[in-house]
């Protein structure tokens, strides 16, 4: 494989266009994921791309903007799983994100079976376009990605304290409430312009993989942010060529690549890796040990 | 009930009932907290000790009485150190200086890095600030969650039972260490399982079973009548050096032989 042969992809516009989308929905997803994974959440990534599908299926039929529509419904059915979640107790967040965004998927399917999709394809939505990109989608991904980068860099330590310790957080004078709304809204706008690009099915993936490779890799909070964040990014950038070369769908490609990271690391690291991402919950054993 | 004198409480709760749905948790609970107190509350399990320390901190609101705090009172609390999630990666130095307000940007000031340096020379754990919270002893742990809660310069310390789950050695770490920031000003109300370990030694008590069973001096407080009112089985009150030592009175004819102290299990 020559130089020539690795640079051919780069004088297609397309491929260009795809390659800086799929770079950034990586570092943005590896920036956001990492507070996902140790919220305990890691399935709310798959749970909110389905239920947005169902706004998108909403904005259709009312004849409004996607990202407006989809993402006040990708936010309101988060909010609802943390209401769910805060007023009964007895409902854990898997549950409540198991119970509502699978009824918003259903109502996504239903609503487009019956009134059809406005234009828009469902099926890119399933399982996303990265290299039919439209204008909008890049600059929509591009300012969602700076408004979060600069959430995180501001309010970094609420963010940390109510993620880590939310109780005592409270008590310290952190308005967890607003912080938790604020990750809420961060959280749904990088999944609605990231499924729209690599597909409902595939986003849980990249907002997983970076951070666990991350933890693997380090102790420190704030280096797990950095990592997670060029780990994405490099995942989204690697993948997109090796998609190009081996002809395969640039989604799965990239999902494949971010495994195969994960599997090296996970071997490299051995019992001491394993140790710091296992069992992100399990602590108590570890107290007598 | 106080050390450093009877001024203005920082804390009076009046006739405080909390209730979770149709359970009353906490009924008319009357605690006053002075600069310079030292007060454990004890109680067995679901007696509402826990609910007492989130009335005191406003994270629970009573459905009657009042809880009134001095105005811009300073509150640093600690939790069960079970209750920390272990795996979440930090540093020892990261986990202090996440409770410090205020500013805005992810790395702290040079004022704030002297801060956190300070606050862990103190505890004797500046040497480790760069160590994950899990790679440290027992006492160690707790000392890292005081010095984040000393950050920023509390007048009262709350604790929920900091000695639950800790060896003999780490609990009279802890102690000596409260009694040491106790006699420096620092007011101090913990909860505790312990009687012999930990109650014994403080200078006050609270005794709660949902309401006020008891409260003062643990050598007035600690009465097998009391006990009983709190914990709803009988124990019996000894002395040893000058200290109460409660011991559980089983009935007659139990089967459950305890194995006298000392000997091998």
């Amino acid at each position: 494989m020559t130089l020539d042969h690795l640079l051919r992809p780069f004088e297609f516009e397309f491929f260009i266009n795809g390659l800086t989308v799929a770079t950034l929905a990586g570092a943005l997803c590896g920036l956001v994921g990492v507070y996902v994974v140790l919220k305990g959440m890691s399935y709310i990534g798959h749970g909110l791309s389905h239920a947005i599908f169902g706004g998108f299926a909403a904005s259709a039929l009312l004849g409004i903007n996607f990202f407006l529509g989809a993402g006040a419904w990708g936010f309101a059915s988060a909010m609802m799983i943390n209401g769910v979640t805060r007023r009964r107790r007895a409902i854990g967040s898997d549950a409540a994100i198991g119970v509502i965004t699978t009824a918003s998927f259903a109502i996504g399917l239903a609503l487009i079976k019956r009134y059809g999709s406005g234009g828009k394809n469902p099926d890119a939505l399933l399982f996303g376009q990265i290299l039919g990109v439209s204008d909008s989608d890049v600059l929509a991904l591009a300012i969602v990605t700076v408004a979060t980068a600069l959430v995180v860099f501001f309010c970094y330590r609420p963010l940390l304290f109510s993620t880590f310790d939310p109780e005592v957080a409270e008590v310290s004078g952190v308005p967890t409430a607003r912080v938790d709304a604020l990750f809420t809204l961060v959280l749904a706008a990088s999944i609605l312009t990231t499924m729209n690009v690599l597909g409902v099915t595939l986003v849980a993936a990249t907002l997983v993989i970076p951070a666990v490779v991350a933890r693997m890799l380090t102790d420190s909070f704030g280096r797990m942010l950095v990592l997670a964040t060029i780990i994405g990014a490099l995942c989204g950038f690697v993948g997109m060529n090796l998609s190009y070369h081996l002809d395969i769908p640039s989604g799965p490609m990239i999902v494949l690549t971010g495994s195969a990271l994960f599997a090296v690391v996970f071997a490299a690291t051995g019992r001491r890796g394993l140790r710091r991402a296992g069992a992100l919950r399990d602590h108590a054993g570890e107290l007598t040990a | 009930m106080t050390r450093g004198g009877g001024s203005e409480a920082l804390i009076r709760l009046d006739r405080v009932t909390c209730r979770y749905g149709t359970e009353p948790v906490l009924v008319n609970v009357d605690v006053d907290v002075r600069p310079g107190d030292f007060i454990g509350v004890v109680g067995p399990s679901g007696s509402g000790k826990t609910t007492l320390l989130r009335a005191i901190m406003g994270t629970v609101t009573p459905i009657a009485g009042s809880v009134r705090r001095r105005a811009g009172l300073r509150v640093g609390y600690v939790p069960q150190i079970e209750t920390v999630n272990w795996n979440f990666p930090v540093t020892v130095g990261e986990c202090v200086l996440m409770a410090r307000g205020g500013r805005r940007l992810p790395w702290p000031s040079r004022a704030e890095k002297a801060d956190v340096h300070d606050v862990l020379e103190r505890l004797g754990l500046a040497h480790l600030q760069e160590r994950h919270i899990r790679c440290l002893s027992g006492g160690q742990q707790q000392r890292v969650f005081i010095a984040r809660a000393l950050l920023r310069q509390p007048e009262l310390l709350l604790m929920d039972e900091p000695t639950a789950g800790v060896d003999v050695a780490t609990r009279h770490e802890v102690l000596h260490l409260l009694d040491e920031l106790n006699g420096g000003g620092l007011a101090v109300l913990l909860t505790t399982h312990d009687l012999n370990g930990v109650a014994a030694h403080l200078p006050a008590l609270v005794c709660l079973n949902r309401e006020v069973v008891a409260s003062g001096d643990p050598a007035r407080v600690l009465t097998p009548d009391v006990l009983e009112k709190t914990y709803g089985a009988p124990m019996d009150v000894l002395e040893h050096a000058g200290m109460p030592i409660v011991v559980d009175r089983l009935p007659p004819g139990n089967v459950v032989r305890m194995p006298p102290r000392g000997s091998a299990r």
